[in-house]
């Protein structure tokens, strides 16, 4: 097969410096949610304390110049995300479709637009109130959204030209001539950037601040590889969608700062120690699973619960790498002796495989399936965005048909829990895992426990 | 001798089907649904026990399948419907690779196995148009029996097109092109292409296979029949016991475990062999 992304680097040793102190239990989840508390009681002082707030999404956003300039990173789409974690979604979308907002929007900028208009409160707290917002055109309604926090907040609205795809046939290559354009014309980008970020903190820009901060960010990557290389293995150490979630919040959020290397290097040094000690996610994996697109954060346990009651673990999700900023690692590292030109190199490479993903998708899959010893494939398309499912179709057919995976294809939201139909995704799932015992010659239910029914007399 | 049962817990219907040890259907029942879901189970197998004048302790292993099937209590086992009515038709039918199942809230497309395997499966989504609940509103609207439906239809020369994806709003547009003056019959043919339009492309998404057998309790709708066969291009099977499909299928994987699956018995007569 010919195959337009590089080859993932095999495991390596990190560049990480090695732990200095005694070996200490490491509960990835407990010190995630841990890190992620301590992230929004600092966002809650913000603005009293006069510091500066930037508003940013998952994909394409300057975050290492604008963490060089000491601003606090407020995530809208993590911050609705969590209402759904929570459980309140509901309440937030509710109150923003009172407002006027269509069923059909995004939920996650419902969910964000019900916030505001409850004055900034949040089930975590405070979200203090931005001096910037970076977007781009990664997705078509960041810029909207961002154009309501224009409105709102009154401050500046910095939009990233960020080039993707020009023809059905182009693969991006890193060093062309075609990205080098699209390199200097992002760094042109960042320039203005730099300015604005001036003007508002009053502090001058330092390079080696930056270079600083991207050089943390290459440990983490390097960290976060190994980690989604170690899923490989069987039995699996993780749930790739579950625990994977935990990973790549603290891979955001954290992005480009001491706690988040440190988070990483442990949580290596973890899985590694469950791959030695042959410790897997569920107690009998029986069938490994890939998880494409993005979860249902509302009914996240549910589904995984659906999936492992049958012995089924999510080796390996896409979402790890389109929703942590690694793409592609062995390619997305900063050269660090050219802080700016590289910040922008991998920001054009990153953006332009992100944007050509629904180009793309089958042949990464398809490498993604052989490296991870995949059995069956789940799609979950999103009924409030359209733009993250609606490549699912034709890479469902040439996974289900060329290669002949068993696939299946669930449908519900984000956040929105009225799209979230328990006997309707439970059936589906069932009938999936029906299908791929049949395939190995075995009848349904084999070798499980039947959850209801007694087998007892009327 | 002992005897298998499945029972199909269905949206609108339950149904039961008893095979013997050479799965031939020996009873059958089929109760409209009640109030109470838990009753309905053991009463359409009681019935179907009867119908085949048997008794209780001659049953040797009970599947249930169905939106309800966590509900029947004296069931061994439970597996979906998707894979009974995948069984059921490729026993009926030997030759077929596409099941087209239009129940009252699910209609499915599935591309089967030779041995009725489910190889590839696409349902409607959070929606029921375009599923049996569909013909329903027409009924309800016409004030006329589901069983007149097809065949007033097969008599339109001039269908309506019914714009409507919702079996709700169905209604009401149904009503609209009424009092506009079409005729019945034109009203019922736009319903029909309607319901078919989305079964197709439903069936275009696993792939269209070369024989489809058309089951659940829409495929007794002649007009439904006709319309798919000419959408799809290739013959459709429609059993007298379309209705019993599924519960048939899963009393095949209740024989399955009673008795041994084909490659069991395959198996165990080489053993001894």
């Amino acid at each position: 097969m010919t195959t337009a992304i590089a080859e993932v680097p095999s495991v390596r040793t990190s560049n990480a410096p090695a732990s200095q102190t005694m070996w200490t239990p490491f509960n990835a989840r407990d010190e995630g949610q841990r890190l992620f508390k301590e992230w929004y009681a600092s966002l809650e002082q913000a603005n009293e304390r006069k510091e500066p707030v930037a508003n940013v999404f998952v994909m394409g956003n300057a975050i290492e110049i604008l963490r060089s300039f000491d601003f606090h990173m407020v995530f809208p789409e993590i911050n609705s995300l969590q209402t759904g974690v929570r459980k309140t979604s509901a309440e937030f979308i509710r109150v923003s479709e009172d407002y006027g907002m269509s069923p059909d929007v995004c939920s996650y900028v419902k969910a964000d637009m019900g916030m505001m208009l409850k004055e900034e409160e949040h089930p975590t707290g405070k979200i203090p109130r931005p001096d910037i917002t970076v977007s781009s055109n990664m997705c078509g309604t960041f810029i909207k959204w961002a154009e309501i926090w224009e409105r709102r907040y009154k401050m500046p609205s910095f939009v990233l030209d960020l080039p993707g795809q020009r023809t059905s046939n182009w693969v991006v290559r890193p060093g062309d001539a075609q990205h080098s354009a699209d390199s200097r014309w992002v760094e042109d980008q960042f320039k203005d950037l730099i300015a604005k970020c001036e003007k508002i903190t009053g502090k001058r820009f330092d390079i080696d601040r930056l270079a600083e901060i991207q050089g943390r960010v290459n440990q983490m990557v390097i960290h976060w590889n190994n980690v989604m290389e170690l899923n490989r293995v069987c039995p699996a150490p993780y749930n790739a969608m579950l625990d994977g979630l935990t990973y790549i919040g603290i891979m955001n959020v954290y992005r480009g700062t001491v706690e988040g290397v440190e988070f990483m290097r442990r949580l290596e040094e973890d899985i590694r120690a469950k791959v030695a000690r042959g410790e897997g996610r569920v107690p009998e994996e029986r069938f490994r699973l890939l998880f494409s697109g993005t979860p249902c954060y509302v009914s996240m346990r549910r589904l995984v619960e659906l999936f492992e009651s049958w012995g089924g673990v999510f080796a390996y999700s896409d979402y790890l790498t389109f929703a942590a900023g690694g793409m592609d690692a062995a390619e997305l590292l900063y050269d660090t002796s050219r802080p700016l030109e590289s910040l922008a190199e991998v920001t054009a490479l990153a953006a332009q495989r992100g944007l050509s993903n629904q180009f793309f998708a089958h042949e990464r899959m398809e490498k993604q399936i052989h490296d991870y010893g995949v059995d069956g494939v789940v799609f979950h398309g999103i009924k409030s965005c359209r733009f993250v499912s609606a490549g699912m179709a034709d890479t469902r057919d040439y996974i289900s048909k060329r290669l002949g995976i068993p696939t299946l294809y669930i449908e519900s939201d984000l956040i929105d829990p009225r799209y979230w139909s328990d006997a309707q995704i439970k059936n589906r799932v069932d009938a999936f895992f029906e299908a791929l015992q049949q395939r190995v010659g075995a009848g349904p239910m084999r070798g499980r426990e039947v959850p209801t029914g007694t087998g007892g007399p009327l | 001798m002992k005897y298998v049962a499945g029972v199909d817990v269905g949206s609108t219907q339950t149904k039961a089907v008893i095979i013997d040890r050479n799965r031939t259907i020996v009873g059958r029942a089929l109760l409209d649904m009640e109030t109470s879901m838990m009753t309905i189970a053991p009463d359409a197998f009681r019935a179907a026990l009867k119908n085949a004048d048997l008794t209780e302790d001659q049953i040797e292993y009970v599947t249930a399948t169905g939106y309800g099937r966590y509900n029947v209590t004296f069931g061994n086992e439970q597996v979906t419907e998707i894979s009974c009515h995948a069984r059921g038709a490729v026993h009926l039918f030997p030759q077929t690779r596409m099941v087209i199942d239009i129940g009252g809230q699910d209609t499915k497309a599935i591309r089967v196995g030779l041995e009725g395997q489910v190889e590839d499966f696409t349902m409607n989504d959070k929606c029921a148009a375009g599923t049996g609940r569909f013909l329903g509103a027409a009924s309800y609207a016409l004030e006329m029996p589901l069983s007149d439906l097809g065949p007033l239809s097969l008599k339109s020369t001039n269908p309506v097109r019914i714009t409507t994806t919702c079996t709700v709003f169905a209604e009401s547009e149904i009503i609209s092109h009424l009092a506009k003056g079409c005729l019945p019959e034109d009203v019922l043919m736009g319903v029909h292409h309607a319901i078919t339009s989305r079964c197709v492309s439903l069936a275009r998404r696993v792939g269209i296979e070369s024989e489809a057998t058309f089951t659940g309790g829409v495929s007794r709708n002649v007009a439904m029949v006709q319309l798919l066969s000419q959408q799809l291009g290739i013959p459709i099977n429609v059993s007298p016991d379309a209705h019993f499909i599924g519960a048939l299928g899963a009393a095949l994987f209740a024989h399955d475990r009673a008795f041994g699956n084909k490659q069991q018995i395959a198996a165990a007569v080489a053993e001894e062999a």
